[in-house]
Protein backbone atom coordinates (compact mmCIF):
# COMPACT_ATOMS: atom_id res chain seq x y z
CA UNK A 1 0.00 0.00 0.00
CA UNK A 2 1.36 3.89 -0.45
CA UNK A 3 0.03 6.38 1.53
CA UNK A 4 1.86 8.18 4.26
CA UNK A 5 1.01 6.82 7.70
CA UNK A 6 3.19 4.73 9.38
CA UNK A 7 1.67 1.54 9.88
CA UNK A 8 2.62 0.53 13.79
CA UNK A 9 0.98 3.90 14.02
CA UNK A 10 -2.53 2.46 13.32
CA UNK A 11 -5.23 2.42 15.77
CA UNK A 12 -6.53 -1.41 15.82
CA UNK A 13 -10.29 -0.31 14.12
CA UNK A 14 -8.28 1.83 11.94
CA UNK A 15 -5.99 -1.29 10.52
CA UNK A 16 -9.58 -3.05 10.58
CA UNK A 17 -11.12 -0.60 8.45
CA UNK A 18 -8.07 -0.43 5.62
CA UNK A 19 -8.35 -4.10 6.03
CA UNK A 20 -11.74 -4.70 5.59
CA UNK A 21 -11.40 -1.98 2.07
CA UNK A 22 -8.56 -4.21 0.89
CA UNK A 23 -5.80 -1.35 1.45
CA UNK A 24 -3.99 -3.62 3.60
CA UNK A 25 -2.72 -7.26 4.64
CA UNK A 26 -2.52 -8.60 7.87
CA UNK A 27 0.86 -9.68 6.72
CA UNK A 28 2.12 -5.96 5.66
CA UNK A 29 0.86 -4.85 8.98
CA UNK A 30 2.17 -7.55 11.15
CA UNK A 31 5.43 -7.37 9.23
CA UNK A 32 5.10 -3.60 9.53
CA UNK A 33 5.27 -3.54 13.90
CA UNK A 34 8.01 -6.91 13.34
CA UNK A 35 9.78 -4.03 12.06
CA UNK A 36 9.08 -1.54 14.37
CA UNK A 37 10.26 -4.42 17.49
CA UNK A 38 13.30 -4.34 15.70
CA UNK A 39 13.56 -0.50 15.37
CA UNK A 40 12.78 0.20 19.07
CA UNK A 41 12.88 -3.18 21.33
CA UNK A 42 16.21 -3.05 22.17
CA UNK A 43 15.64 0.26 23.92
CA UNK A 44 12.14 -0.61 25.46
CA UNK A 45 12.52 -4.56 26.08
CA UNK A 46 8.34 -4.79 26.64
CA UNK A 47 8.81 -8.86 25.35
CA UNK A 48 9.91 -11.65 27.16
CA UNK A 49 9.33 -14.02 24.12
CA UNK A 50 8.81 -13.47 20.44
CA UNK A 51 7.39 -14.98 17.98
CA UNK A 52 8.27 -13.52 14.57
CA UNK A 53 7.82 -16.42 12.67
CA UNK A 54 4.28 -17.96 14.18
CA UNK A 55 2.74 -14.10 14.03
CA UNK A 56 3.73 -14.13 10.17
CA UNK A 57 2.10 -17.33 9.33
CA UNK A 58 -1.07 -16.34 11.37
CA UNK A 59 -0.93 -13.31 9.83
CA UNK A 60 -0.59 -15.01 5.85
CA UNK A 61 -3.51 -17.45 7.42
CA UNK A 62 -5.25 -14.27 8.40
CA UNK A 63 -5.47 -12.95 4.98
CA UNK A 64 -6.01 -16.22 2.81
CA UNK A 65 -9.15 -15.97 5.49
CA UNK A 66 -10.37 -12.44 4.61
CA UNK A 67 -9.69 -13.62 0.87
CA UNK A 68 -12.36 -16.21 1.20
CA UNK A 69 -15.15 -13.91 2.44
CA UNK A 70 -14.45 -15.49 6.14
CA UNK A 71 -14.44 -11.99 7.90
CA UNK A 72 -15.89 -10.13 10.25
CA UNK A 73 -18.86 -11.73 11.73
CA UNK A 74 -17.01 -14.77 13.22
CA UNK A 75 -13.35 -12.98 13.17
CA UNK A 76 -13.87 -9.34 14.22
CA UNK A 77 -9.89 -9.01 15.01
CA UNK A 78 -8.83 -10.99 11.64
CA UNK A 79 -5.33 -9.77 11.25
CA UNK A 80 -4.79 -7.95 13.74
CA UNK A 81 -1.22 -8.10 15.90
CA UNK A 82 -0.84 -8.40 19.76
CA UNK A 83 0.53 -8.92 22.49
CA UNK A 84 0.08 -10.85 25.64
CA UNK A 85 1.24 -10.46 28.63
CA UNK A 86 3.68 -13.29 30.26
CA UNK A 87 1.32 -14.77 33.24
CA UNK A 88 -1.35 -15.37 30.62
CA UNK A 89 -1.10 -18.84 28.92
CA UNK A 90 -0.25 -19.36 24.91
CA UNK A 91 -0.08 -22.39 24.06
CA UNK A 92 3.37 -23.35 22.26
CA UNK A 93 4.91 -20.28 23.66
CA UNK A 94 7.10 -20.06 27.22
CA UNK A 95 4.94 -18.82 30.18
CA UNK A 96 7.70 -17.74 32.77
CA UNK A 97 5.43 -15.33 34.37
CA UNK A 98 8.45 -13.10 34.79
CA UNK A 99 9.72 -15.84 37.39
CA UNK A 100 13.02 -18.11 37.24
CA UNK A 101 10.48 -21.03 39.13
CA UNK A 102 8.82 -21.04 35.29
CA UNK A 103 11.54 -20.26 32.86
CA UNK A 104 10.99 -23.60 31.00
CA UNK A 105 7.43 -23.80 31.41
CA UNK A 106 5.52 -24.17 27.71
CA UNK A 107 1.64 -24.63 28.61
CA UNK A 108 0.10 -27.59 26.69
CA UNK A 109 -3.52 -25.31 26.13
CA UNK A 110 -3.67 -21.24 25.80
CA UNK A 111 -6.31 -18.98 28.46
CA UNK A 112 -9.60 -18.37 27.44
CA UNK A 113 -9.10 -14.85 26.73
CA UNK A 114 -6.16 -15.41 24.39
CA UNK A 115 -8.06 -18.42 22.46
CA UNK A 116 -11.13 -16.25 21.89
CA UNK A 117 -8.40 -13.71 20.59
CA UNK A 118 -7.15 -16.57 18.28
CA UNK A 119 -10.60 -17.58 17.42
CA UNK A 120 -11.60 -13.61 16.50
CA UNK A 121 -8.32 -13.55 14.34
CA UNK A 122 -5.79 -11.84 16.21
CA UNK A 123 -1.98 -12.69 15.41
CA UNK A 124 0.04 -13.04 18.43
CA UNK A 125 3.49 -11.49 18.15
CA UNK A 126 4.66 -12.90 21.49
CA UNK A 127 4.60 -12.73 25.28
CA UNK A 128 4.92 -9.13 27.53
CA UNK A 129 7.31 -8.54 30.41
CA UNK A 130 5.69 -8.64 34.12
CA UNK A 131 6.90 -8.24 37.42
CA UNK A 132 7.02 -11.39 38.75
CA UNK A 133 3.97 -13.25 39.15
CA UNK A 134 2.39 -10.00 38.30
CA UNK A 135 3.59 -8.66 42.03
CA UNK A 136 4.70 -4.86 41.42
CA UNK A 137 4.06 -1.69 39.88
CA UNK A 138 7.22 -0.94 38.05
CA UNK A 139 8.45 -4.28 35.73
CA UNK A 140 11.24 -3.83 38.25
CA UNK A 141 10.36 -7.02 40.05
CA UNK A 142 10.64 -9.50 36.70
CA UNK A 143 13.53 -12.09 37.19
CA UNK A 144 14.95 -10.78 33.08
CA UNK A 145 15.05 -7.42 33.20
CA UNK A 146 13.06 -4.17 33.42
CA UNK A 147 10.93 -2.92 30.67
CA UNK A 148 11.83 1.24 30.20
CA UNK A 149 9.09 3.17 29.70
CA UNK A 150 8.92 4.71 26.11
CA UNK A 151 8.46 8.23 27.39
CA UNK A 152 11.56 8.48 28.69
CA UNK A 153 13.67 5.09 28.89
CA UNK A 154 15.21 5.92 32.38
CA UNK A 155 12.04 5.81 33.76
CA UNK A 156 9.38 2.69 35.15
CA UNK A 157 6.45 1.82 32.44
CA UNK A 158 4.47 0.79 35.60
CA UNK A 159 3.28 -2.83 36.48
CA UNK A 160 2.60 -5.06 36.50
CA UNK A 161 1.64 -5.30 32.90
CA UNK A 162 4.31 -2.96 32.24
CA UNK A 163 5.86 -4.74 29.00
CA UNK A 164 2.05 -4.84 27.25
CA UNK A 165 1.27 -0.80 28.15
CA UNK A 166 5.33 0.00 26.95
CA UNK A 167 4.36 -2.04 23.57
CA UNK A 168 1.17 -0.51 22.87
CA UNK A 169 2.77 2.97 23.70
CA UNK A 170 5.91 2.33 21.73
CA UNK A 171 4.14 1.26 18.54
CA UNK A 172 5.64 -2.91 19.19
CA UNK A 173 1.06 -3.77 18.98
CA UNK A 174 -1.16 -2.61 17.88
CA UNK A 175 -3.37 -3.73 21.54
CA UNK A 176 -2.44 -6.27 24.14
CA UNK A 177 -4.07 -8.41 26.94
CA UNK A 178 -3.09 -7.37 30.66
CA UNK A 179 -4.10 -8.37 33.98
CA UNK A 180 -4.95 -6.36 36.99
CA UNK A 181 -5.56 -8.05 40.50
CA UNK A 182 -4.84 -3.89 42.18
CA UNK A 183 -4.23 -1.45 39.12
CA UNK A 184 -1.72 -3.90 37.27
CA UNK A 185 -3.41 -2.94 33.71
CA UNK A 186 -4.53 0.84 34.71
CA UNK A 187 -1.52 2.34 36.29
CA UNK A 188 1.22 0.77 34.08
CA UNK A 189 -1.63 2.54 31.13
CA UNK A 190 -1.57 5.59 32.66
CA UNK A 191 2.35 5.93 32.76
CA UNK A 192 2.68 4.97 30.06
CA UNK A 193 0.16 7.36 28.09
CA UNK A 194 -2.13 4.62 26.59
CA UNK A 195 -5.65 3.17 27.31
CA UNK A 196 -5.85 0.33 29.95
CA UNK A 197 -9.33 -1.22 31.54
CA UNK A 198 -9.96 -3.41 34.10
CA UNK A 199 -13.19 -5.41 33.52
CA UNK A 200 -15.81 -6.25 36.32
CA UNK A 201 -14.64 -8.80 38.39
CA UNK A 202 -16.07 -12.25 36.56
CA UNK A 203 -16.67 -10.07 33.16
CA UNK A 204 -13.53 -11.96 31.78
CA UNK A 205 -12.44 -15.91 32.38
CA UNK A 206 -9.73 -16.14 34.24
CA UNK A 207 -8.97 -19.80 32.96
CA UNK A 208 -5.26 -20.29 32.04
CA UNK A 209 -4.26 -17.22 33.56
CA UNK A 210 -1.51 -18.23 36.00
CA UNK A 211 -3.35 -17.06 39.44
CA UNK A 212 -2.03 -14.55 42.07
CA UNK A 213 -4.83 -13.56 43.61
CA UNK A 214 -8.37 -15.61 42.70
CA UNK A 215 -10.73 -13.06 44.38
CA UNK A 216 -9.16 -9.89 42.56
CA UNK A 217 -7.38 -11.16 39.25
CA UNK A 218 -8.75 -9.90 35.92
CA UNK A 219 -7.64 -9.85 32.48
CA UNK A 220 -8.05 -6.46 30.60
CA UNK A 221 -7.10 -5.00 27.06
CA UNK A 222 -4.72 -2.39 26.83
CA UNK A 223 -4.95 0.07 23.81
CA UNK A 224 -4.54 3.24 22.15
CA UNK A 225 -7.73 4.38 22.06
CA UNK A 226 -10.76 3.70 24.26
CA UNK A 227 -12.21 2.11 21.02
CA UNK A 228 -9.73 -0.44 20.04
CA UNK A 229 -10.31 -1.11 24.23
CA UNK A 230 -14.03 -1.59 23.56
CA UNK A 231 -13.14 -3.92 20.65
CA UNK A 232 -10.93 -6.10 21.96
CA UNK A 233 -13.45 -6.17 25.34
CA UNK A 234 -16.11 -7.64 23.70
CA UNK A 235 -14.19 -10.26 22.66
CA UNK A 236 -12.79 -11.18 25.57
CA UNK A 237 -15.54 -11.14 27.71
CA UNK A 238 -18.64 -13.61 28.73
CA UNK A 239 -19.21 -16.61 30.34
CA UNK A 240 -16.61 -19.61 30.42
CA UNK A 241 -17.37 -22.95 32.20
CA UNK A 242 -13.90 -23.64 33.09
CA UNK A 243 -14.10 -20.22 35.28
CA UNK A 244 -16.71 -20.61 37.90
CA UNK A 245 -16.03 -17.12 38.66
CA UNK A 246 -16.83 -15.56 35.58
CA UNK A 247 -20.76 -14.60 35.18
CA UNK A 248 -23.27 -16.00 33.22
CA UNK A 249 -24.56 -12.81 31.78
CA UNK A 250 -24.64 -11.18 28.26
CA UNK A 251 -21.71 -9.68 26.78
CA UNK A 252 -22.43 -6.47 24.59
CA UNK A 253 -21.04 -4.88 21.75
CA UNK A 254 -18.85 -2.47 23.52
CA UNK A 255 -17.46 -0.64 20.53
CA UNK A 256 -21.08 -0.08 19.32
CA UNK A 257 -22.19 1.53 23.01
CA UNK A 258 -19.84 4.37 22.12
CA UNK A 259 -21.74 7.26 21.30
CA UNK A 260 -20.85 11.00 19.73
CA UNK A 261 -23.88 12.17 21.99
CA UNK A 262 -22.12 14.03 24.67
CA UNK A 263 -22.13 13.29 28.20
CA UNK A 264 -25.82 14.87 28.62
CA UNK A 265 -27.57 12.36 31.70
CA UNK A 266 -24.07 11.29 33.14
CA UNK A 267 -23.47 11.88 36.48
CA UNK A 268 -19.86 11.97 37.43
CA UNK A 269 -18.60 11.49 41.08
CA UNK A 270 -15.13 13.28 42.32
CA UNK A 271 -14.26 11.05 45.58
CA UNK A 272 -12.62 13.84 47.76
CA UNK A 273 -10.08 11.28 49.15
CA UNK A 274 -8.89 10.99 45.63
CA UNK A 275 -7.34 14.46 45.58
CA UNK A 276 -5.20 14.44 48.54
CA UNK A 277 -2.38 17.22 49.37
CA UNK A 278 0.74 14.38 48.96
CA UNK A 279 0.13 13.64 44.97
CA UNK A 280 1.91 15.36 42.17
CA UNK A 281 0.29 19.03 41.46
CA UNK A 282 0.17 18.29 37.96
CA UNK A 283 -1.65 15.48 38.17
CA UNK A 284 -4.26 16.37 39.96
CA UNK A 285 -4.69 19.46 38.20
CA UNK A 286 -4.78 17.36 35.16
CA UNK A 287 -7.43 15.37 36.09
CA UNK A 288 -9.53 18.27 37.54
CA UNK A 289 -9.16 19.73 33.82
CA UNK A 290 -10.11 16.55 32.02
CA UNK A 291 -13.40 16.71 34.67
CA UNK A 292 -14.12 20.03 33.24
CA UNK A 293 -13.86 19.11 29.76
CA UNK A 294 -16.71 16.60 30.83
CA UNK A 295 -18.85 19.05 32.47
CA UNK A 296 -18.54 20.68 29.02
CA UNK A 297 -19.46 17.94 27.77
CA UNK A 298 -22.77 18.01 29.53
CA UNK A 299 -21.73 15.89 32.55
CA UNK A 300 -23.54 16.91 36.03
CA UNK A 301 -19.97 16.74 37.97
CA UNK A 302 -20.54 16.46 41.93
CA UNK A 303 -18.38 15.31 45.05
CA UNK A 304 -18.80 12.00 46.43
CA UNK A 305 -17.30 10.51 49.29
CA UNK A 306 -15.36 6.56 49.76
CA UNK A 307 -14.82 7.09 53.54
CA UNK A 308 -12.87 3.93 53.56
CA UNK A 309 -9.95 4.99 51.31
CA UNK A 310 -7.52 5.02 53.58
CA UNK A 311 -7.69 1.48 54.34
CA UNK A 312 -7.63 0.01 51.11
CA UNK A 313 -3.99 0.08 50.81
CA UNK A 314 -3.74 -2.22 54.01
CA UNK A 315 -6.46 -4.45 53.19
CA UNK A 316 -4.85 -5.14 50.06
CA UNK A 317 -1.96 -5.90 51.46
CA UNK A 318 -3.29 -8.75 53.75
CA UNK A 319 -5.97 -9.97 51.52
CA UNK A 320 -4.07 -10.29 47.82
CA UNK A 321 -0.62 -12.02 49.56
CA UNK A 322 -2.71 -14.49 51.47
CA UNK A 323 -4.30 -15.49 48.51
CA UNK A 324 -1.16 -15.63 46.76
CA UNK A 325 0.60 -17.38 49.67
CA UNK A 326 -2.02 -20.22 48.56
CA UNK A 327 -1.89 -19.65 45.21
CA UNK A 328 2.07 -19.92 44.79
CA UNK A 329 2.03 -23.35 47.30
CA UNK A 330 1.79 -25.39 43.88
CA UNK A 331 5.07 -24.45 43.02
CA UNK A 332 6.84 -27.21 44.39
CA UNK A 333 8.92 -28.72 42.00
CA UNK A 334 7.08 -31.57 41.11
CA UNK A 335 4.67 -31.45 38.07
CA UNK A 336 6.50 -28.47 36.33
CA UNK A 337 9.28 -25.46 37.06
CA UNK A 338 12.06 -25.70 38.64
CA UNK A 339 13.55 -27.99 40.70
CA UNK A 340 16.42 -28.07 43.25
CA UNK A 341 16.96 -31.43 44.53
CA UNK A 342 18.17 -31.22 47.70
CA UNK A 343 20.43 -34.62 49.49
CA UNK A 344 18.19 -33.89 53.16
CA UNK A 345 14.83 -35.13 51.38
CA UNK A 346 12.07 -33.93 50.33
CA UNK A 347 10.65 -31.29 52.73
CA UNK A 348 14.37 -29.33 51.88
CA UNK A 349 13.62 -29.81 48.10
CA UNK A 350 10.87 -28.21 48.83
CA UNK A 351 12.68 -24.97 50.06
CA UNK A 352 15.36 -25.30 48.11
CA UNK A 353 13.45 -24.87 44.88
CA UNK A 354 11.09 -21.96 46.24
CA UNK A 355 13.92 -20.34 48.14
CA UNK A 356 15.94 -20.47 44.65
CA UNK A 357 12.99 -19.97 42.28
CA UNK A 358 10.92 -16.81 44.03
CA UNK A 359 12.62 -13.39 43.64
CA UNK A 360 12.48 -10.71 46.43
CA UNK A 361 8.96 -9.61 46.05
CA UNK A 362 7.55 -12.70 45.58
CA UNK A 363 8.47 -13.89 48.92
CA UNK A 364 8.10 -10.98 50.58
CA UNK A 365 4.09 -11.81 49.27
CA UNK A 366 4.02 -15.53 50.40
CA UNK A 367 5.86 -14.53 53.81
CA UNK A 368 3.19 -11.79 54.83
CA UNK A 369 0.41 -13.69 53.17
CA UNK A 370 1.36 -17.08 55.59
CA UNK A 371 1.43 -14.93 58.33
CA UNK A 372 -1.80 -13.44 57.80
CA UNK A 373 -3.30 -17.02 57.72
CA UNK A 374 -1.72 -18.53 59.96
CA UNK A 375 -3.15 -19.62 63.67
CA UNK A 376 -3.25 -16.74 65.77
CA UNK A 377 -3.33 -14.52 63.19
CA UNK A 378 -5.93 -15.09 60.74
CA UNK A 379 -8.50 -13.16 62.99
CA UNK A 380 -6.52 -9.99 63.35
CA UNK A 381 -5.18 -9.69 59.81
CA UNK A 382 -7.00 -11.64 57.43
CA UNK A 383 -10.44 -11.73 58.68
CA UNK A 384 -10.30 -8.17 59.53
CA UNK A 385 -9.33 -7.42 55.99
CA UNK A 386 -11.96 -9.49 54.58
CA UNK A 387 -14.75 -7.42 56.68
CA UNK A 388 -13.05 -3.78 55.76
CA UNK A 389 -13.49 -4.89 52.30
CA UNK A 390 -16.63 -5.38 53.29
CA UNK A 391 -17.03 -1.80 54.13
CA UNK A 392 -14.99 -0.57 50.97
CA UNK A 393 -17.01 -2.16 48.84
CA UNK A 394 -20.09 -0.87 50.84
CA UNK A 395 -18.80 3.12 49.91
CA UNK A 396 -19.19 2.27 46.38
CA UNK A 397 -22.39 0.68 46.39
CA UNK A 398 -23.34 3.95 48.05
CA UNK A 399 -21.18 6.27 45.80
CA UNK A 400 -22.98 4.70 42.67
CA UNK A 401 -26.79 5.13 43.65
CA UNK A 402 -25.67 9.11 43.32
CA UNK A 403 -23.68 8.69 40.08
CA UNK A 404 -23.20 7.04 37.33
CA UNK A 405 -19.15 6.81 37.22
CA UNK A 406 -16.71 7.66 39.41
CA UNK A 407 -13.21 10.25 37.99
CA UNK A 408 -10.11 10.21 39.56
CA UNK A 409 -6.38 10.34 38.76
CA UNK A 410 -5.02 6.35 37.87
CA UNK A 411 -2.00 6.85 39.81
CA UNK A 412 -0.85 9.55 42.44
CA UNK A 413 2.59 10.43 40.25
CA UNK A 414 4.16 9.88 36.95
CA UNK A 415 6.55 7.21 35.50
CA UNK A 416 9.19 7.55 38.59
CA UNK A 417 12.92 6.35 37.73
CA UNK A 418 14.00 2.89 37.65
CA UNK A 419 15.30 2.19 40.66
CA UNK A 420 13.59 5.06 42.98
CA UNK A 421 11.54 3.07 45.04
CA UNK A 422 13.00 -0.39 44.57
CA UNK A 423 14.54 -1.06 47.90
CA UNK A 424 10.98 -0.11 49.38
CA UNK A 425 8.14 -2.36 49.18
CA UNK A 426 5.62 0.77 51.06
CA UNK A 427 6.88 3.33 48.88
CA UNK A 428 6.18 1.20 45.98
CA UNK A 429 2.70 -0.02 47.11
CA UNK A 430 1.49 3.35 47.48
CA UNK A 431 1.68 3.61 43.60
CA UNK A 432 -1.16 1.52 43.38
CA UNK A 433 -3.49 3.96 46.21
CA UNK A 434 -5.82 5.04 43.51
CA UNK A 435 -6.54 1.21 41.79
CA UNK A 436 -7.00 -0.84 44.80
CA UNK A 437 -10.38 -0.29 45.82
CA UNK A 438 -11.66 -1.01 42.60
CA UNK A 439 -10.51 -4.84 42.49
CA UNK A 440 -11.37 -4.91 45.89
CA UNK A 441 -14.68 -3.63 45.37
CA UNK A 442 -14.93 -6.05 41.85
CA UNK A 443 -16.02 -3.21 39.86
CA UNK A 444 -14.70 -1.91 36.70
CA UNK A 445 -11.87 1.11 35.66
CA UNK A 446 -10.39 2.65 32.91
CA UNK A 447 -7.27 4.64 32.52
CA UNK A 448 -6.87 6.84 29.83
CA UNK A 449 -4.65 9.82 28.71
CA UNK A 450 -5.21 13.45 30.22
CA UNK A 451 -2.51 15.43 29.97
CA UNK A 452 1.70 15.29 30.59
CA UNK A 453 3.85 16.70 33.21
CA UNK A 454 6.45 19.06 32.85
CA UNK A 455 8.71 16.53 31.82
CA UNK A 456 6.77 15.12 29.17
CA UNK A 457 5.39 12.07 31.13
CA UNK A 458 2.02 11.08 30.84
CA UNK A 459 -0.56 11.07 32.89
CA UNK A 460 -3.74 9.05 33.65
CA UNK A 461 -7.22 10.07 34.04
CA UNK A 462 -9.40 7.41 35.77
CA UNK A 463 -12.83 6.19 35.06
CA UNK A 464 -14.69 3.61 37.25
CA UNK A 465 -18.55 2.46 36.93
CA UNK A 466 -20.09 0.08 38.94
CA UNK A 467 -20.03 -3.99 38.63
CA UNK A 468 -20.76 -4.61 35.10
CA UNK A 469 -21.06 -1.20 34.21
CA UNK A 470 -18.17 -1.18 31.02
CA UNK A 471 -20.83 0.40 28.91
CA UNK A 472 -20.97 3.54 30.42
CA UNK A 473 -17.15 3.74 31.69
CA UNK A 474 -16.40 3.44 28.67
CA UNK A 475 -19.11 5.57 26.63
CA UNK A 476 -17.75 8.26 29.20
CA UNK A 477 -14.06 7.77 28.37
CA UNK A 478 -14.33 7.46 24.61
CA UNK A 479 -16.36 11.24 24.45
CA UNK A 480 -13.49 12.77 27.12
CA UNK A 481 -11.29 11.13 24.42
CA UNK A 482 -12.87 12.29 21.40
CA UNK A 483 -13.05 16.17 22.68
CA UNK A 484 -9.01 16.29 23.56
CA UNK A 485 -5.78 14.91 21.73
CA UNK A 486 -3.80 13.28 24.57
CA UNK A 487 -4.18 9.95 22.90
CA UNK A 488 -2.99 11.37 19.36
CA UNK A 489 0.98 12.14 21.10
CA UNK A 490 3.29 9.26 20.61
CA UNK A 491 6.93 9.02 22.12
CA UNK A 492 9.69 9.64 20.16
CA UNK A 493 12.11 6.88 21.20
CA UNK A 494 15.75 7.17 20.65
CA UNK A 495 17.30 5.19 17.89
CA UNK A 496 19.50 2.36 19.70
CA UNK A 497 22.58 4.07 18.45
CA UNK A 498 21.43 7.53 20.06
CA UNK A 499 21.62 5.97 23.62
CA UNK A 500 24.94 7.01 24.83
CA UNK A 501 24.28 10.16 24.44
CA UNK A 502 20.65 10.66 26.64
CA UNK A 503 21.62 12.32 29.51
CA UNK A 504 20.87 10.82 32.51
CA UNK A 505 17.71 11.38 34.31
CA UNK B 1 5.05 -4.23 66.31
CA UNK B 2 8.21 -5.93 65.84
CA UNK B 3 8.84 -9.62 64.36
CA UNK B 4 11.24 -11.88 66.07
CA UNK B 5 13.63 -13.61 63.81
CA UNK B 6 12.17 -16.43 65.46
CA UNK B 7 8.72 -15.50 64.24
CA UNK B 8 10.87 -14.89 60.78
CA UNK B 9 12.30 -18.14 60.63
CA UNK B 10 8.64 -20.07 61.87
CA UNK B 11 6.96 -18.43 58.75
CA UNK B 12 9.09 -19.27 56.07
CA UNK B 13 9.02 -22.60 57.70
CA UNK B 14 5.45 -22.92 57.57
CA UNK B 15 5.80 -21.55 53.56
CA UNK B 16 8.37 -23.86 52.93
CA UNK B 17 11.03 -21.08 51.80
CA UNK B 18 14.66 -21.20 52.43
CA UNK B 19 16.03 -17.97 53.34
CA UNK B 20 19.50 -16.77 53.73
CA UNK B 21 20.39 -15.08 56.57
CA UNK B 22 20.38 -11.72 54.99
CA UNK B 23 17.03 -12.45 53.38
CA UNK B 24 15.44 -13.09 56.92
CA UNK B 25 16.88 -10.07 58.41
CA UNK B 26 15.52 -8.12 55.47
CA UNK B 27 11.98 -9.31 55.58
CA UNK B 28 12.18 -8.78 59.36
CA UNK B 29 12.36 -4.89 58.78
CA UNK B 30 9.70 -5.00 56.06
CA UNK B 31 7.21 -7.26 56.93
CA UNK B 32 7.44 -5.30 60.03
CA UNK B 33 7.06 -1.83 58.76
CA UNK B 34 3.72 -3.53 56.69
CA UNK B 35 1.79 -4.82 59.48
CA UNK B 36 2.60 -1.85 61.40
CA UNK B 37 0.88 0.20 58.56
CA UNK B 38 -1.23 -2.93 59.00
CA UNK B 39 -2.30 -1.85 62.74
CA UNK B 40 -4.86 1.21 60.69
CA UNK B 41 -7.32 -1.48 60.61
CA UNK B 42 -7.68 -1.84 63.76
CA UNK B 43 -8.99 1.47 64.43
CA UNK B 44 -12.43 0.07 63.00
CA UNK B 45 -15.13 -1.76 64.56
CA UNK B 46 -16.06 -3.95 62.25
CA UNK B 47 -17.65 -6.66 64.87
CA UNK B 48 -21.24 -6.62 62.89
CA UNK B 49 -19.49 -6.35 59.58
CA UNK B 50 -19.37 -10.01 57.49
CA UNK B 51 -16.31 -10.69 55.83
CA UNK B 52 -16.14 -10.71 52.14
CA UNK B 53 -14.35 -13.54 50.64
CA UNK B 54 -16.27 -12.87 47.03
CA UNK B 55 -17.65 -9.81 45.18
CA UNK B 56 -19.80 -12.14 43.23
CA UNK B 57 -23.21 -13.09 44.00
CA UNK B 58 -22.57 -16.69 43.13
CA UNK B 59 -22.88 -19.82 45.14
CA UNK B 60 -21.80 -23.61 44.66
CA UNK B 61 -21.55 -23.40 40.58
CA UNK B 62 -22.17 -26.91 39.50
CA UNK B 63 -22.04 -28.65 35.92
CA UNK B 64 -23.40 -31.73 34.77
CA UNK B 65 -21.12 -34.63 35.65
CA UNK B 66 -20.21 -35.80 31.99
CA UNK B 67 -16.78 -37.45 31.21
CA UNK B 68 -14.74 -35.72 28.62
CA UNK B 69 -11.43 -36.35 26.95
CA UNK B 70 -8.29 -35.40 29.31
CA UNK B 71 -4.93 -34.17 28.33
CA UNK B 72 -2.61 -36.98 26.54
CA UNK B 73 0.06 -38.11 29.85
CA UNK B 74 2.84 -36.75 27.58
CA UNK B 75 1.35 -33.38 27.43
CA UNK B 76 1.04 -33.75 31.06
CA UNK B 77 4.24 -34.71 32.17
CA UNK B 78 5.85 -32.36 29.47
CA UNK B 79 6.81 -29.60 31.70
CA UNK B 80 7.62 -32.26 34.68
CA UNK B 81 11.73 -31.54 36.04
CA UNK B 82 12.02 -35.25 36.48
CA UNK B 83 10.02 -38.05 34.67
CA UNK B 84 10.52 -41.60 35.63
CA UNK B 85 8.18 -44.67 34.32
CA UNK B 86 5.66 -42.59 32.82
CA UNK B 87 5.58 -40.74 35.92
CA UNK B 88 6.11 -37.69 38.44
CA UNK B 89 9.11 -38.38 40.01
CA UNK B 90 9.06 -37.13 43.81
CA UNK B 91 11.29 -37.50 46.29
CA UNK B 92 10.54 -40.43 49.11
CA UNK B 93 7.61 -39.15 51.07
CA UNK B 94 9.01 -41.66 54.23
CA UNK B 95 12.64 -42.57 55.00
Amino acid sequence: MTQAVTLHELTLHESLDLMRRGELTSAELTQAVLDRIVQVENQVQAYLTLAPEWAMDQARQADERRAHGDADGRTPLLGVPLAIKDVLCVEGLPCTCGSLILEEFVPPYSATAVERLRAAGCVILGKTNTDEFAMGSSTENSAYFTTHNPWNLARVPGGSSGGSAAAVASGMALGALGTDTGGSVRQPASLCGVVGLKPSYGRVSRYGLVAFASSLDQVGPLARTVRDAALLLSVIAGHDPRDSTSMPLPVPDYASALSSDGLSGIRIGMPREYFTPGMQMEVSDAVRAAIEVMRGLGAQVREVSLPHTDYSLPVYYLVAPAEASANLARYDGVRYGLRVDAPEGMWETYRQTRGAGFGREVKRRIMLGTYALSAGYYDAYYLKAQQVRTLIKADFDAAFREVDVIACPTAPTTAFKIGEKADDPLQMYLSDVFTLSCNLAGICGISLPCGFDGEGLPIGLQIMGPAFGEETILRVAHAYEQATEWHTYKPKIPADSELAQVPAD
Amino acid sequence: MKLTLAEVEHIAELARLSLADEEKARYQEQLSAILDYAERLQTLDTSSIPPTATVLPLRNVMRPDEPRDSMSREDVLANAPQVEADSFRVRAVMD
